[in-house]
């Protein structure tokens, strides 16, 4: 039993916290051997991460505490070594990488400093250092190495940072590498890169590697092995292709099944006429142009997927239509009148009939006004929409609407969960019955399983209400169950636009076919067929 | 520190055009700032009275009277006043001392040196302290230290400086008989000002830095270096303390600021010749240009003072050169 | 990145504490609740003082002048001594409380109303009113405030109304810079623009969705700024400059007391405890509320309150 490179037995994990003891993993266990790849899926409050920190000693106690288990590598337990031992070890026999790579690098040290001390901190000359840290920036593939050296990390990109990473956490050639998340807030084609990146090198080292994440497509692109975790413990585990296909735990079904992108895909209704209309819409910050004259037109009734990587610009439209930011040269006529030249009265009154959902109900609901104050709010603004009187019991009926019941009214957002706080803002935006309804990322900040359960909401308004939506995401599998048409955006300007069937089936422009390749298809099979599409690609 | 010394930090870029421009703007707002002042001062010292019945023996007959207004142009309507004042500032001339009948400008500059000496001390000694017994109450929450620090700049910062002054002097001067009570002859003549002007920038600043301290240790870059297997020491001495000194700097520029300003009480009491005490008495004797040039060369040390802080957080962080 | 690393509930924007769990929140700070305690009587003596001991402070008796203290001889009010003129310390501490805690309250709230409606308007309005509003604000902070007080009150007589005019004109930036901050930040979260898209007026995103969220943060500075205009008072009342007799101040008792000090030093030494107690509750009741009012911080005095009591 002793022969595996690292294994994790019976671990048991709990913080004291205000709200008492959390149990954040319970009796996991799970083993990696050299060369090979395992990954650990599971969303968020799983405890997928809890492992890896005790592994990598950065769990402080208190709060937390190791109850029970042992962590074995190469036979021996770490949780009886000695801090010092451990700190040997880390980085230098086992490395980590995190999500969100700008926090996690020192903003005051430069780039290069920071590779190299993962050397000199396990006692490497500083002139070795450098050398090495200047190689491996170069293997990652940085453009211009001798340069990036000195650079600071707020100089890169997301993607730059995130090979900047991979670079510190290899300079010792480790035996494992543990990635927690490590393309998640990554755009889908530097999420295919990074992923590629890691795999060579894995071939290069032989290390092994422990992906946590919560992305099914993730596991099927890059995983040898994966364990699923919910609520702290392990509830199932094996190859990729067994999971997918003979899933037996009930909540490994579920989150297979709320993967998106497999269901039937909507035809357009012909002949409608537009609502909105926009033609030659500009935004321009100084010399960088952030939205480029796009124009298009949205139908009565109709969903409009706007899909873009990050600064594609396609929130900036949203905002633009909504008069969040003036914009700099265009017109967006709504019903013929241009919204983008009214007054501000005119305006007022437009709004009632263009709402909008945001990505992140935590954020978009104010803190201290009650569910019945946020989604009445808009007839306190809105005078004569709905008489006070019914007030109540048409924030009752909204509540029920969005799936949500009557007392949640009194209230408060943060007593509820994401997924419920979301469904909050869209009674909000229903309040005031409009005919178009913005929703800019409002389900990427979900879990998966959450995500199926508000598009499924959204998909029964749209069908009871007639309401048309324009929906802005960067995940293209979600656009593809729930748009009408869809619009691809890079770089300010619209690259193709047509109904969904067509962008998905028979993408005409380079880039669209590049973004629908670097996409991850939650089936293995299908993965590796999109995968062979995408190395052709970029070859 | 180790290796981790071995490592050269980057600092270079400190001077780029960025820097240039913030400089130049601040200086013009600063100027600006510095305009209104002396106009506000100008007018309102001159509603204080007539410099001529103080100057005067009160005997004097009303063409003495006159002939004393006519020599230092008090005459004139007060907005002519300003005017040839602004044309002997232009000139470099800040008109002479009533009191002393010097420039007004040298008696400023002889009070500010006092002050500067002791800001300077003082300043030194406050970062210094803070910012070694503030790393370690960060590193120990908690601990018996922590708290009694916590518990002495409590204190620090409740204390009414005069009061503090005042018990120093019956306690060490008078009943020790330590330290001498006033004046600046002897080195034993600064330890008590010092001390009393040490205790509250001490304090708040200590605050800050256990802080900030506090919320770098917990940072998610510290994270990384652990998991790079870096040593506690250059953790708390080279990752963390770089980044948390940058809260700090602004607290230390306001606090030096106030002392720049003159340390009034202070100064009063312990009968130390520095600006604050100078500004006092020049407003109760209406000695208008010695206050107007006070003001203004504080306003010049104070700015001064501010770019050092800019430049200081410049080396310190990257994100503010580019 | 982990799912459950750190216990701190780390929402950005979670609702406000209800009251039952403030007052366990406070009895969790012992040090708070034993300044919060103090306060409630330094209030009561300013409050009710005059109207009880008015008399009592006023009565000069000349055998009891510099009476020494800890002494019931003369009664118990004189049992912090008699001062200079023979009058009872005690009762003149009590008296002198309303003067002191009158001018600060007074100068902190017409400081913060003006200074947060300012700021208000620096934060949200266009950018011109922004920059007057801040090239003022300069021009008042890099004014020593000190000098400010004693040209005016050179200028106009010293009395209460003037005291808290100036020391409210120098305390305004604190409010009016925060607030600024504050609001150039809360503008850009995203309930604001959530309200925005309702179509909401600026008065209404202002007052209802703006001013809630940094209501607490003004709180605390307030709190800490009584202290500092309570220091500032007492030093403009010792330099001779603030307050004159007969009115009273603590700060203007220590200034009397001074020249006694080799002889009597209880003349000074209590009016100048009295200063350091109160400002000292007002410093540990900010910095318990910094922690109260801090979502990302309360957890430390919930679970405190659970493990101490």
């Amino acid at each position: 039993m002793a022969d595996h490179l690292l294994e994790v037995r019976g671990l048991s994990v709990r913080f004291h916290t205000a709200q008492g003891v959390v149990n954040a993993v319970n009796d996991v266990s799970w083993h990696l051997d050299r060369g090979e790849t395992l990954a650990i899926l599971g969303e968020s409050g799983s405890g997928k991460s809890v492992s890896s920190s005790a592994i990598m000693n950065l769990i402080d106690c208190p709060p937390g505490e190791i109850a029970s288990g042992e962590i074995l590598f190469e036979g021996k337990d770490l949780l009886r070594m000695s801090p010092e031992e451990r700190r040997r070890l880390n980085g230098k026999r086992i490395a980590m990488i995190f999500q969100d790579p700008l926090s996690h690098l020192n903003p005051v040290y430069t780039v290069g400093w920071q590779i190299a001390e993962t050397l000199t901190a396990h006692g490497r000359p500083g002139d070795e250092a450098f050398a090495r840290a200047r190689d491996l920036v170069s293997r990652v593939g940085i453009p211009n190495p001798d340069a990036a050296m000195k650079k600071f990390p707020h100089q890169f990109s997301g993607g730059q940072r995130q090979r900047l990473m991979i670079a510190m956490a290899l300079g010792l050639k480790p035996d494992i590498l543990i990635a927690d998340e490590p393309t998640t807030a990554l755009d889908v084609t530097v999420q295919a890169e990074i992923l590629t990146l890691l795999e060579e090198l894995q071939a290069e080292t032989g290390m092994g590697l422990v992906l946590i994440t919560h992305d099914l497509g993730v596991v099927a692109e890059a995983a040898d092995r994966a364990v699923v975790m919910e609520g702290g413990r392990i509830v199932e585990s094996g190859t990729p292709h067994d999971l997918y296909h003979n899933a037996r735990h009930p909540y490994t079904r579920k989150l297979i099944a709320a993967a998106p992108g497999r269901g039937d895909m909507r035809r357009p209704e012909e002949g409608a006429e537009p609502i909105l209309s926009c033609r030659g819409l500009t935004k321009a910050y100084g010399a960088f142009t952030a939205l480029d004259a796009i124009s298009f037109d949205l139908m009565r009734g109709e969903t409009l997927a706007v899909v873009g990587e990050s600064g594609s610009g396609k929130s900036t439209a949203a905002k633009l239509i909504l008069r969040l930011e003036e914009a700099t040269a265009g017109e967006a006529l709504w019903h013929g009148e241009d919204l983008l030249s009214m007054t501000p009265k005119e305006m007022a009154k437009a709004r009632r009939q263009i709402q909008m959902v945001f990505q992140d109900p935590t954020q978009s609901l104010n803190p201290r006004m009650s569910v019945f104050q946020i989604v009445s709010e808009p007839w306190v603004i809105h005078p004569g929409v709905v008489e006070k009187r019914r007030w109540r019991e048409r924030v009752a009926e909204l509540l029920e609407q969005v799936g949500l019941k009557a007392e949640h009214a009194q209230r408060y957002p943060h007593q509820f969960s994401g997924g419920q706080r979301q469904r909050i803002a869209i009674a909000r935006a229903l309040a005031l019955e409009p005919e178009l309804i913005i929703c800019d990322e409002a389900v990427s900040a979900l879990d998966v399983s959450i995500q199926a359960q508000v598009i499924a909401l959204l998909g029964k308004l749209r069908d009871e209400l007639g309401i048309a939506f324009m929906f802005i995401a960067h995940d293209l599998p979600v656009v593809r169950d729930f748009a009408d048409r869809v619009l691809v955006m890079k770089g300010g300007q619209i690259v193709e636009q047509g109904p969904v069937r067509r962008i998905f089936e028979d993408p005409r422009e380079g880039y669209t076919q590049r973004l629908l390749a670097a996409g991850l298809d939650p089936d293995p099979e299908v993965q590796r067929q999109r995968r062979e599409a995408r190395l052709k690609l970029s070859a | 520190m180790g290796s981790a010394q071995a490592l050269p930090v980057n600092v270079e870029g400190a001077e780029t055009p960025v820097m240039h421009k913030a400089v130049g703007k601040r200086a013009i707002s600063s100027l600006l700032s510095l305009f209104g002042l002396v106009i506000l001062v100008f007018f309102l010292s001159r509603l204080t009275g007539d410099p001529a019945a103080l100057f005067l023996p009160v005997d004097a007959s009303e063409a003495m009277r006159q002939n004393f207004r006519e020599l230092h142009g008090l005459n004139d309507p007060v907005h002519i006043q300003f005017v040839h004042y602004l044309g002997d500032l232009v000139r470099g001339d800040f008109g002479d001392s009533l009191r002393k009948a010097r420039p007004a400008l040298d008696v400023v500059l002889e009070a500010f040196v006092w002050t500067l000496q002791l800001a300077v001390i003082t300043m030194t000694l406050v970062t210094v302290a803070a910012i070694v017994v503030g790393s370690i109450t960060a590193f120990r929450v908690g601990s018996a230290f922590d708290r009694f620090a916590s518990m002495l700049s409590l204190v620090g910062a409740s204390a009414p400086d005069f009061w503090i002054a005042i018990v120093a002097i019956v306690l060490f001067s008078v009943n020790l008989g330590w330290v001498p009570t006033s004046g600046t002859g002897t080195v034993w003549h600064w330890v008590l000002p010092i001390s009393v002007l040490f205790i509250r920038p001490f304090g708040l600043i200590l605050q800050v830095v256990r802080g900030s301290m506090l919320s770098a240790l917990g940072s998610a870059y510290v994270k990384t270096a652990r998991a790079k297997g870096v040593k506690n020491r250059p953790i708390i001495f080279v990752h963390t303390l770089r980044n948390a000194m940058l809260p700090v700097i602004t607290v230390i520029g306001d606090q030096a600021a106030a002392l720049l300003n003159g340390a009034v009480v202070v100064e009063t009491i312990f009968g130390f010749p520095g600006v604050g005490k100078l500004m006092i008495d020049s407003i109760l004797q209406r000695d208008f240009n010695v206050i107007l040039a006070a003001i203004m060369v504080t306003a010049l040390a104070i700015f001064l003072m501010n770019l050092l802080i800019d430049l200081a957080y410049a080396l310190l962080d990257p994100r503010i050169r580019t | 990145m982990s799912d459950i690393t750190a216990p701190a509930p780390a929402a950005p924007n979670p609702a406000p504490p209800a009251k039952s769990s403030i007052l366990r929140m406070l009895w969790a700070d012992k040090f708070a609740t034993v300044a919060v305690v103090f306060l409630g009587l330094v209030l009561l003596c300013a409050i009710f003082g005059p109207l009880l001991l008015g008399d009592a402070a006023g009565g000069q008796n000349l055998r009891a002048r510099n009476a020494p203290p800890f002494s019931l001889e003369r009664g118990w009010l004189y049992i912090l001594g008699g001062d200079a003129l023979g009058r009872p310390l005690l009762p003149r501490i009590v008296v002198a409380a309303q003067n002191t805690i009158a001018i600060a309250a007074g100068a902190v709230a017409a400081s913060f109303v003006i200074g947060a409606a300012l700021g208000l308007i620096a934060g949200y309005s266009r950018r011109i009113w922004s920059e007057v509003i801040m090239r003022l604000a300069d021009v008042i902070m890099s004014f020593p405030s000190l000098l400010l007080a004693v040209i005016v009150l050179y200028v106009l007589a010293p009395s209460v109304l003037n005291l808290v005019l100036v020391l409210a004109i120098t305390r305004i930036p604190i409010y009016l810079r925060t607030t600024r901050a504050e609001v150039l930040e809360v503008r850009e979260r995203m309930f604001v623009q959530a309200a925005q898209v309702l179509g909401a007026s600026t008065f209404r995103i202002v007052f209802r969705h703006i001013l809630p969220v940094i209501l607490p943060t003004l709180l605390t500075i307030a709190t800490l700024d009584f202290a500092f205009v309570m220091l500032a008072e007492s030093a403009l009342s010792f330099l001779g400059i603030g307050i004159q007799p007969p009115e009273i101040t603590w700060g203007l008792m220590v200034s009397q007391g001074r020249q006694y000090l080799t002889s009597a030093w209880w003349l000074a030494f209590w009016p100048g405890l009295a200063i350091i107690l109160t400002t000292m509750s007002l410093n540990l009741l900010s910095s318990w509320m910094r922690i109260a009012l801090d979502p990302t911080q309360r957890w430390r005095l919930e679970l405190g309150g659970r493990v101490n009591g």
